[in-house]
């Protein structure tokens, strides 16, 4: 439901500034959302110094240069380091980012870094991706068929592959659904940006055989139509797909099914 | 939150069946709203200013009658549907959700008939 201000116990409060790094280099201030579940405190913004000739250009170089370097408590989830993982999605400066490909220099001023938007935080900046992933496997992302299975492969032609282009590179960072506004007020219900993404890469994959099914278990006002073409799941994939023309598509196919 | 598995909380009671009609029909009025908005605008700006009289000669005429209408049934259809979808997307007590949808319909359709019968009185009283 719609929430214009914090809970109290979700106020954020300023935090602990932690002390200059004195190798010498160009230092850059970072502000990073603290939280942990143990202490029982309110949510606080802290301040650290990166010294820049000692870090790599990355936003993830700098969080990683600050767990080793000045505070082994910050938590936050990183793994391949070059936007294939989909871990390290986060708030930066305002919009949802990969922390491992968005370049410090891209930031004007200080660097803020939060969790993604309205999610249950786990810790730091790790939010709970629970329900996400639950929305995901509701759209059966994979293969459904009907047809004896073919003694080789389900073979399918280049065109019908090349439909995939814009879906298949998906990493499912939820960068998308968690800064859509309609998620955020009725995520519960409504399935959100990335799982309608692949919810079309199976509708539209040639090999599949469970269209009509895939199509009527998305036939809802709440788990579909919620989308309103904000268009903000569009502007802040790291990926540069566009799940908002995904979702138009599917609804272009349920007026098909009609006419 | 219970017991529940994370599949069948966002499994839910299942797809309704609904949102097609809905989603089809909006984009449907909204086109329509269009050329009528223009058809029913100029007729009823040269009536404003001739008091009763002029809205009487110019709903009297079949043409102007018809796109008053057809404007009035379009518009309340599409201010149904547009705040049926404000209110599903920011109220998500079950309480205040279903009565705000019921005031909802129920006041688009009153001022809907109310504005064809208005209409209709003209077009056959004169």
């Amino acid at each position: 439901m719609v929430q214009f201000s914090l809970p109290k116990n979700s106020q954020m409060r300023t935090g602990k500034t932690w002390p200059k790094p004195e190798t010498g280099g160009k230092l850059r201030k970072f502000q990073i959302y603290r939280w942990n579940p143990d202490d029982g405190k309110n949510p606080q913004v802290d301040t650290y110094f990166v010294d820049l000739d000692d870090c790599g250009p990355m936003v993830l170089d700098a969080l990683i240069y600050i767990k080793t370097k000045i505070d082994p408590t910050l938590t936050f989830r990183r793994s391949c380091r070059e936007g294939i993982c989909g871990s390290c999605a986060m708030n930066i400066d305002g919009q949802n980012h990969l922390a491992c490909i968005f370049g410090m220099d891209e930031v004007k001023g200080d660097v803020k870094i939060y969790p993604l938007p309205h999610m249950p935080v786990v810790k730091d900046l790790v939010p709970d991706l629970t329900h996400f992933y639950a929305q995901h496997a509701s759209i059966k992302p994979w293969l459904e068929t009907k047809s004896n299975t073919p003694a080789k492969e389900w073979k399918q032609s280049i065109e019908d592959r090349e439909k995939l282009d814009g879906l298949y590179e998906c990493v499912m960072c939820a960068c998308c659904s968690t800064a859509c506004p309609s998620y955020w007020w009725n995520g519960d219900r409504y399935l959100g940006p990335a799982a309608l993404l692949h919810a079309y890469r199976w509708i539209i994959d040639s090999r599949d055989e469970a269209t009509g099914e895939r199509l009527d278990d998305l036939h809802d006002p709440f788990k579909l139509y919620r989308c309103h073409t904000i268009m903000n799941c569009a502007k802040t994939c790291p990926k540069g797909l566009n799940p908002a023309k995904a979702i138009t598509e599917i609804k272009k196919q349920m007026v098909e099914r009609v006419l | 939150m219970g017991f529940k598995t994370d599949y069948a909380r966002v499994h839910g009671h299942g797809a309704a069946g609904e949102g097609l009609h809905h989603w089809w029909s909006q984009r449907i009025t909204s086109i329509a709203l269009i050329p009528l908005t223009f058809l029913f605008i100029f007729p009823f700006g040269r009536a404003l200013g001739g008091g009763h009289e002029a809205f009487v000669a110019t709903y009297s005429n079949l043409w102007h009658a018809l796109v008053a209408v057809l404007f009035i049934i379009a518009a309340f259809s599409h201010l149904q549907q547009g705040l049926q979808v404000v209110i599903e997307d920011y109220l998500s007590g079950k309480v205040a959700r279903t009565a705000a949808l019921l005031v909802n319909t129920l006041l688009c359709w009153a001022l809907g008939v109310a504005g064809v019968l208005s209409v209709a009185t003209v077009l056959f009283s004169a």
